[in-house]
């Protein structure tokens, strides 16, 4: 029989607010162990909660990039569980009536359009961080984390392969990264991810028993994880057995899970409203003032680059994968506008120095005016794009400018005839073997010519003339 | 004159006239402590050293002219208002040794007007209990008869200002923990509205019904008192950004105009001590006598009350007591050998019987499966309470009742039967549920010779109505004026 999986994500996105979303401690990253709190998350006896309106602002762009209903009044409530990472013993989040629901965002696969349903979105605290003394019966909770807000994007079961997952991860990524509430990155967990998959005979029919997959930490572990999950599931149907409802940790050396808990084992969180906190109460004020800060999301974006600058899919793609790559895509058309040029040198030479070298394209060593003037210098013919090549990698040491640079070392493509054609003459009589096999039909000799020919202008000289007067010379 | 007994406003007046100094008044204060808390253990601890500097600073204060009506006045606190430096435990082992690194905002209000913090007293542990025999530490006496209780749970707080052991106090009311010990003691006691006092720095027992009152000798104190501590606190988003009158000038003579509802359940209560109802009863005529106009109203919904409070209280007690877990602060049992095991025996051998009693209710309450059946139900029941309130608030100005059924009872009479205990918070539980304010005024005396309050509820943030009502009350009886032999 064939199968369908169906798969729901569960996504935590770290948000990068200044502070923390119920004090005013700092939430940066990397700080000495608890010395980013205060009474307040470390849970003190008698302290309160003050809700950070910014987390507020950052969740409401998401919602209504995710085309979600906003609640008008939504509520905080506790989650009670017992565990040293959580000082006050529950941890504050959202549970009846979540900010956000009902939304949606678009995901794009093989050319395939599909959008993925978002079921709700809602705001929560981070908890601490255990570590534990190797050598001795000794653990250590570093509480700087706590109460780094989180946002957590619960989506419909709507998706259907681990590659659907791929592209909406991704798709949800990119869009945090646009709206700047959040570093999206998987690897150092400011973005994380728990799977719920399960299968059933191919078409419709109701959702099989479904498993939580735990510790997904990148987006190939992810989409790994799924498969890996999927083939279990198949197998045991197959073999006639059943699926039993559990939460599985994904082991990424070994890739392959094993199961942390059962159902009976779930915890129950005893979710009631946190009485500290008043409802949340939000108006069309405030929602307007959200609308208008709301940035082109990439889906727009690339739509508008297929349409505006005539790119390919693939292209407009990976340049909108990015807010700041498309604004650098968009600086250079501006300066020089060929598109198709600017989006091969981006994609190809720069990109590929950036990842090279680890950069994101905010720490380019070249600006977009560097970049567009050196393809400005291609196109007026006054450097060869074998010397561009040379141009741009001094551009990427130095940081300066390409006009800069062709001056400095004298490269400046030579297009007089008179000169191009002695510096033929000297090679054609250095190399009078050469150019008698040559004469007797070694015709593929015509490329040495012109090899040694650039190489005795030190490659300045303009390959069309060269081949111009080559062929007269060598007589056809 | 022995400056113990002063009043606030008293003290007041011969501080500013410089006929005495705070140095004076709080060496007298703590001399005080010396020679009765023995016998009443009102106090958990008593900070001498940082009182008597406090009063150093206010004389000094007071010696250029810059006083409020609290400088240099001697305050204690109910131990589970968080003193920065000085030692807070909530009437619990769990908290033996807990100094808070920061200040109530209460505490912080009456630092800023010049108050002198001389302690911290008794109470039930998390201020669950209705006679202080729930301490974690020791028993608290009722300072007009040894054997009996002081009332609960801010039972140090009545019993430290009835015995002259602080010139004011500070507690906190749950379901009736300053009004029901208040009255047991003879004192006045407040419960303002929900939201008016700031939480930040009290304990949580049960956040949305927790709040912090005075307690004092007299109503005009208790509206000093008000002025200082009340106002919206950006630190608690449930304080009201709500203005906050001088409640001092309510304290005008007459209560013509003034309509007085006499709810017609409360007289039907079971249970209730002949000596109270008869109290109150004359109380009420008192008060018709003074100008006031009595009608009957009704409080349909006032016997779910105790069922709803009993479900609601314990269960974000359950919660807000999670945090105790031998982790980062408090007491921690060594003796185990895994997390689950420090947990369990952290929490078994430091919280007392009835804290534990509590949170097994509370996280019963709240789990799945009985969430709407306890929780859910209770919380309507509380929107109907309200609802009553205002109902009856229709046709009245405030409202008068008993606080307790009975006047203060044995110690240890009590200690087996929790359900009758929690049954005697029938009368003050309503006003918590509903988020109103509540005053208990001095009304006269059993034939034992025990205290007997009377109970003043109003509309929300119409504390001012009470001190009215319970000023001319207390002006035309003199109940206050009587003190307890120690
Ligand atoms: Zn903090």
């Amino acid at each position: 029989m064939e199968y369908e999986p169906v798969i729901g994500l569960e996504v935590h996105s770290q948000l990068k607010t200044k502070t923390k979303i119920f004090c005013t401690c700092s939430t940066s990253f990397g700080a000495a162990p608890n010395t980013h709190t205060c009474p307040v998350c470390l849970g003190m006896p008698g302290v309160l909660p003050v809700l950070n309106k910014k987390v507020v602002d950052y969740t409401l762009r998401m919602a209504v990039a995710t085309h979600c209903e906003i609640n008008r009044e939504s509520r905080f409530a506790r989650k009670n569980y017992f565990y040293p990472d959580l000082p006050k013993g529950y941890q504050i989040s959202q549970y009846e009536l979540p900010i956000a629901q009902n939304g949606w965002l678009e995901i794009e696969l093989n050319g395939r359009k599909k959008r993925i349903g978002i079921t709700r979105i809602h705001m929560e605290e981070d908890a601490g961080k255990l570590t534990h003394d190797p050598d001795r019966p000794l653990s250590m909770v570093d509480f700087n984390r706590t109460g780094v807000p989180l946002m957590e994007i619960v989506s419909e079961p709507d998706i259907r392969s681990p590659e659907e997952a791929g592209a909406y991860l991704r798709q949800l990524r990119s869009i945090v990264r646009y709206l700047g509430i959040s570093d999206g990155n998987m690897e150092e967990g400011s973005f994380r991810c728990d799977a719920n998959v399960s299968i059933r005979p191919k078409g419709s029919g109701p959702f099989g028993t479904r498993t939580e997959l735990k510790n997904l930490n990148s987006f190939k572990h992810v989409e790994k994880a799924i498969s890996f999950e999927i083939h279990r599931q198949k197998e045991i149907l197959e073999d006639g057995g059943q699926v039993i409802q559990e939460t599985r940790l994904w082991d990424p050396d070994k890739n392959r899970s094993t199961s942390m808990r059962g159902k009976e084992e779930a915890h129950d969180y005893r979710y009631f409203p946190d009485p500290d906190l008043l409802p949340l109460v939000i108006d069309d004020h405030w929602i307007d003032s959200i609308k208008t800060a709301i940035p082109e999301l990439p889906d727009k974006k690339k739509k508008r680059f297929m349409d505006e600058y005539a790119l390919p899919s693939y292209n407009a793609e990976l340049l909108t994968s990015s807010r700041e790559l498309a604004d650098y895509f968009e600086a250079c058309v501006e300066a020089f506008p060929n598109p198709k040029q600017v989006s091969n040198w981006v994609m190809g030479s720069l990109l590929g120095l950036l990842n090279a070298q680890g950069m994101s394209i905010d720490a380019s060593p070249i600006s977009p005016e560097n970049l567009s003037q050196l393809l400005k210098l291609i196109d007026q013919k006054i450097i060869s794009g074998k010397i561009a090549k040379t141009v741009f990698e001094e551009m990427a040491h130095t940081g300066r400018p390409p006009k800069e640079i062709v001056a400095k070392k004298g490269l400046v493509q030579v297009t007089d005839e008179s000169s191009i054609r002695s510096a033929v003459l000297t090679v054609l009589h250095r190399c009078s073997k050469e150019v008698d096999d040559y004469k007797n039909g070694k015709t593929k000799l015509f490329g040495f010519f012109v090899g040694q020919v650039m190489k005795e202008t030190q490659g300045k000289a303009n390959p069309k003339i060269v081949n111009k007067i080559l062929k007269n010379l060598l007589g056809e | 004159m022995k400056l113990y007994e002063l009043s606030i406003q008293e003290a007041h007046r011969l501080l500013r006239k410089k006929e005495i100094s705070s140095q004076d008044l709080t060496r007298a204060i703590l001399d005080r402590i010396n020679t009765v808390d023995e016998a009443v253990g009102a106090y958990i601890t008593v900070g001498s050293e940082t009182a008597m500097a406090q009063a150093e600073t206010a004389d000094k204060s007071i010696s250029e002219g810059r006083l409020t009506p609290l400088t240099g006045i001697p305050i204690a606190l109910k131990d589970l208002i968080c003193t920065k430096g000085l030692r807070t435990t909530c009437g619990s082992k769990i908290l033996e040794n807990f100094i808070p690194p920061y200040d109530a905002s209460v505490v912080k209000k009456l630092k800023k007007d010049g108050a002198v913090i001389v302690g911290k007293l008794n109470m039930d542990e998390f201020a669950m209990g209705s006679s202080t025999e729930h301490s974690g530490f020791k028993l608290t006496h009722n300072p007009w008869d040894l054997t009996r209780i002081p009332g609960g749970s801010s039972g140090g707080s009545a019993a430290a200002v009835a015995s002259d052991m602080c010139i004011g106090s500070l507690g906190s009311d749950t379901g009736g923990s300053i009004r029901q010990p208040a009255s047991h003691c003879g004192v006045v006691g407040l419960k303002p509205t929900y939201g008016r006092v700031s939480r930040f720095g009290l304990v949580a027992f049960a956040s949305s019904l927790d709040q912090i009152g005075p307690l004092t000798k007299d109503v005009t104190d208790c509206a000093l008192l008000m002025n200082s501590i009340s106002g919206y606190d950006p630190a608690d988003s449930t304080s009201v950004p709500e203005h906050v009158p001088d409640y001092t000038s309510f304290l005008e003579n007459g209560l013509k105009g003034m309509v007085v509802g006499i709810p017609r359940e409360y007289s039907t209560t079971q249970g209730i001590d002949p000596d109270v109802s008869d109290a109150v009863e004359r109380a009420v005529k008192k008060i018709e006598a003074l100008g006031a106009e009595p009608v009957e109203i009704s409080l349909p919904h006032t016997e779910y009350g105790v069922a709803a409070y009993y479900v609601i209280a314990p269960s974000e007690a359950s919660s807000n007591l999670a945090r105790y877990d031998g982790v980062k602060y408090g007491y921690r049992d060594k003796d185990n050998n895994s997390l689950l095991e420090m947990y369990k025996s952290t929490r078994s051998k430091g919280f007392g019987p009835e804290v534990q009693r509590r949170i097994i209710l509370g996280t019963y309450s709240l789990s799945a499966g009985y969430y709407d059946a306890y929780y859910g139900k209770a919380s309507q029941v509380r929107t109907l309470i309200v609802r009553d309130f205002n109902k009856a608030f229709e046709t009245c100005d405030v409202i008068l009742a008993p606080v307790a059924p009975t006047p203060a009872f044995k110690l240890g009479a009590m200690t087996d039967d929790p359900l009758t205990m929690y049954l005697s918070d029938i009368f003050t539980l309503s006003a918590n549920l509903a988020g109103i304010p509540g005053i208990s005024v001095p009304c006269g005396f059993s034939s034992e010779g025990l205290p007997i309050g009377l109970q003043i509820m109003a509309r929300h943030f119409e504390e001012g109505k009470l001190f009215k009502v319970a000023y001319n009350f207390e002006q035309a009886t003199g109940f206050h004026k009587k003190k307890p032999h120690l």
